[in-house]
């Protein structure tokens, strides 16, 4: 059986009196599309920084494809590829010196080819000699994300590589990423755009203060709080049968319940129907992730 | 080896794509204290039986180099810190060794480029500048920019700020540098301030620097050799210790 892309085992991190990682244990299979999640504060950038030797765990230890990250931190890092939450760059250099430099800080010392197909695949082959100081902000998140991929790393973790960037370029990254996860590489994101956590991660888990607070996978999650609402509007002086009322909310004339799968949708038109009842308007209202994301937060 | 390499490039290119900044300006502040100082003192002073002039070139050339060698170190780390991009080099598997090392050999070379410039502009108007020993020259200069480039790799871990790193430079650097001999030779000192100026391991450098154009000195060559490989030793061996722990770098 191979090894997990990461290994988290008790891993805690003080700053001051800050509790900013409280124990953490989690492992995120090779090949998975992993996603962390958690409001500001909660410990997700602390716990990526962690993994990636920016910060040393004050307890417990990370493993990267089965090497420590403080004891075999080279091999650990050689597989890692991060992207930093921060819009950061180097003013000296252009786009394409940017990345050679990254690929030679790898160990990799011709590397043209691979890096023209990810300036390709980010839509940066027409920057690739302009200097890193008159890119726009979302270029230069194109080159943090380039910088991440030089050296073809096994297991990719994004920190809010979205943030404040266009829907071009959300749409670019995800289909470049999408593919790298589909040909084996382990993706992790972090993201407060919740939607896409949903459409691109399998499994995913919230941390709060710290500490993880749910960790599923996607469908389980958004199946766990009961699922959908049916909302149903009748026709003018018809009642909703007594059967279905003891578990329905009523706003005006509208009423809603809820069910857990589609199935459960036709024996309510059932009893509708044999009610004699007229249904008007009916509505299906699905939970997503951020519903989900809300009332894990407020547990 | 290839990111000790990639990264002593890097920090080589760094300084070099900014050299009217980083090479011409230091060369063109060494001339004119050459000229200013020649101006004034070049008919009265003869040191160790040298002209002024000729005197004072090698110690603006070692000045620069010190100076410089700090200066790369220092800047670049302090940068990269405040801006954030010191996680390009943190993020990728290079050593702590060849960390110390690409930063302090690229504070050599910019200590050396702008040591040459100095030599070559001062020179001119030293027409009675010597080369006696030109080994000691090199290794002084070699050993001078790996110390002051060291202790920019302290300065720059331990500065949060630039008005920090300014700190360190103005009140530790320039008063090393500038009472170490680069102008006078320390027998015109009274007895007390020859003795402080033993303490000073820049004058050490400078001092043995000078042998190698004159092949005279203020104290032995060799003396001077054991006490700048002690210092930087010392300092090398704390560089790598801060980069070990990863103090104020991995936090």
């Amino acid at each position: 059986m191979s090894c997990p892309a990461i290994r988290i085992s008790g891993v805690a991190k003080r700053f001051g009196a800050v509790r900013a990682l409280d124990g953490i244990d989690l492992d995120i299979a090779q090949g998975e599309f992993f996603g962390l999640l958690g409001p500001n504060g909660a410990g997700k950038t602390t716990l990526i920084s962690s993994m990636s030797g920016l910060a040393r765990a004050d307890a417990g230890s990370i493993e990267v494809m089965g090497h420590d990250v403080q004891s075999n931190y080279r091999a650990a890092r050689r597989l890692l590829g991060v992207v930093p939450q921060e819009l950061v760059f180097d003013p000296f250099f252009s786009v394409r010196e940017t990345l050679r430099i990254q690929s030679g800080y790898f160990g990799i010392r011709k590397n043209d080819d691979w890096i023209d197909e990810i300036l390709h695949n980010l839509d940066l082959t027409s920057k690739a000699d302009a200097n890193m100081r008159m890119l726009s902000g979302g270029m230069k998140r194109r080159v943090l994300v380039a910088q991440a991929l030089v050296h073809k790393p096994p297991v990719i973790v994004l920190d809010e590589p979205t943030a404040g960037v266009d829907v071009e370029l959300r749409q670019t990254l995800w289909r470049f990423i999408r593919r790298l996860n589909a040909e084996g590489h382990t993706v992790v994101l972090t993201t407060h755009y919740l939607e896409e956590a949903e459409a691109l991660c399998g499994r995913i888990a919230m941390l709060k203060q710290g500490r993880i607070v749910a960790l599923d996978t996607t469908a389980n999650l958004l199946r766990r709080f009961s699922a959908h609402t049916l909302h149903l509007r009748l026709a003018p002086g018809d009642e909703l049968p007594v059967s279905l009322a003891v578990r329905a909310q009523r706003n005006e004339d509208r009423w809603s319940l809820p069910f857990e799968h589609y199935a459960d949708i036709e024996p309510v038109l059932a009893v509708l129907r044999e009610g004699g009842c007229t249904l008007e308007d009916m509505e299906i209202d699905k939970l997503d992730l951020e519903d989900v994301f809300v009332k894990v937060m407020q547990a | 080896m290839t990111s000790f390499w990639t990264l002593f490039q890097k920090e080589v290119l760094r300084f070099w794509k900014v050299g009217f900044q980083t090479v011409a300006a230091p060369v063109l502040t060494a001339m004119l204290y050459l000229l200013i100082f020649s101006h004034v003192l070049e008919s009265h002073v003869r040191v160790h039986d040298v002209p002024y002039t000729a005197f004072l070139v090698p110690g603006l050339v070692m000045m620069s180099v010190l100076q410089n060698a700090f200066a790369n170190s220092s800047s670049s780390l302090i940068q990269s810190k405040v801006t954030g991009s010191i996680v390009f080099v943190l993020l990728p598997p290079i050593s702590y060794r060849a960390f110390g090392a690409a930063y302090v050999l690229a504070a050599v070379m910019r200590g050396v480029v702008v040591g040459l410039g100095v030599l070559a502009a001062t020179s001119l108007f030293a027409p009675s500048l010597q080369f006696a020993a030109p080994l000691w020259i090199v290794l002084f200069a070699l050993m001078g920019g790996a110390m002051l480039g060291t202790l920019g790799v302290i300065a720059g871990i331990w500065a949060d700020k630039f008005d920090q790193l300014a700190a360190f430079q103005n009140f530790l650097i320039m008063p090393l540098t500038f009472l170490s001999g680069v102008f006078y030779s320390i027998h015109s000192l009274p007895p007390f301030w020859q003795m402080v100026s033993h303490f000073n391991p820049v004058f050490y450098m400078i001092d043995g620097f000078r042998f190698g154009f004159f092949g005279v000195s203020d104290v032995s060559p060799w003396r001077s050799l054991v006490v700048s490989a002690g210092c930087l030793a010392a300092l090398a061996a704390f560089t790598l210790a801060l980069l070990k722990r990863g103090y104020k770098l991995r936090n």
